[in-house]
């Protein structure tokens, strides 16, 4: 069964419907972030629009970022924001004051942004043609990855080597920070054993 | 309509817009970094879109879109880390009450 060329009652192609379904569940998801009172829900709905951005990289032609866009953003960075939600939320729950006080001039600001942006856009002319060997696919990005811009990749590889070192020593405890400390505790530790757990049980518990 | 690159960048500045909004006006840290996150996203939209659109830059828009995903990797590993660290000492996430760092 192959589908009409145009959307029977609408007369719109396959795409603009694509387009539409994904820019409305974008945007959406995108308020529903941002306005949201559940900073849990904030995070699911941060998920559905990552998934919907997906949506229009493959509507671009570019697969890979597509791929990576779920690999990178749904795959990971989604998780670690879930995961850090959970960890600094206190159990009151979510707190009745979402915005600052100064809400309505970020509401103003964000709004001003958005006209100015969209002057930009309406009044320059942008080519309205497809480029040339857009579906140029992965193996030419991959052979452009390895020669115009290993530099840039070589810099990357470093600077996620240096986020993750970072990154663990940042949220590390501060108890283990000395290691001098723990081996000066240790022996009065031993000395001073807890009043609940006698010697003898740990010694007969050998065999 | 999804074929011209208006379209496209328009849908990137409205998505760049809320995502300001959501720096500015929230007052729990993560929301303003998952802000921040959709605030990259819009800009990558518009990156991959002139990718494809305009001749000069067919494969080099893909390309940067993957290095700019690589470094908010990065910059969400730190940030989320340094809001961790300060929720240790502080038991809170709410920005406006991290007012003792102005000191």
């Amino acid at each position: 069964m192959a589908l009409p060329q145009t959307i029977p009652l609408l007369g719109w192609s396959w795409d603009d419907l694509i387009f539409v379904v994904l820019a409305g569940v974008m945007l959406g998801g995108a308020l529903m972030v941002v306005i949201g009172r559940n900073i849990i829900r904030s995070g699911l709905y941060m998920i559905l629009s990552f998934a919907a951005l997906a949506g229009f990289y493959v509507l671009l032609g570019a697969p890979i970022v597509a791929a990576a866009q779920v690999l990178i953003y749904i795959g990971a960075i989604s998780v670690l924001i879930l995961f850090a939600i959970m960890l600094t939320q206190s159990k009151a729950g979510p707190s009745n004051l979402v915005f600052h006080h100064q809400a309505w001039a970020a509401g103003v600001a964000a709004v001003g942004l958005a006209v100015l942006l969209l002057i930009v856009i309406l009044f320059t002319d942008w080519p309205a043609e497809v480029a040339d060997g857009v579906a140029a696919g992965t193996a030419a990005i991959a052979r452009l990855l390895f020669s115009d811009y290993v530099l840039a990749f070589e810099i990357v590889s470093v600077l996620l080597l240096a986020a993750v070192i970072g990154g663990v020593f940042l949220a590390k405890r501060e108890e283990a920070l000395d290691p001098g400390e723990r081996q000066v505790d240790e022996p009065t530790l031993a000395r001073q054993p807890p009043p609940d757990r006698p010697r003898g049980v740990a010694a007969s518990e050998g065999p | 309509m999804s074929q011209s690159l208006d379209a496209y960048l328009i849908l990137a500045s409205l998505l760049f817009a809320i995502g300001t909004f959501g720096f500015l006006a929230r007052r729990n840290a993560i929301a303003m970094l998952m802000s921040i996150e959709l605030m990259l996203n819009a800009v990558n939209l518009a990156i991959v879109a002139f990718g494809a659109y305009v001749p000069a830059l067919a494969g080099h828009g893909a390309l940067i879109a993957l290095f700019v995903m690589a470094v908010a990797a990065a910059e969400a590993t730190v940030g989320l880390a340094i809001v961790i660290a300060i929720y240790r000492n502080k038991r809170t996430p709410l920005v406006d009450e991290y007012a003792s760092m102005r000191e």
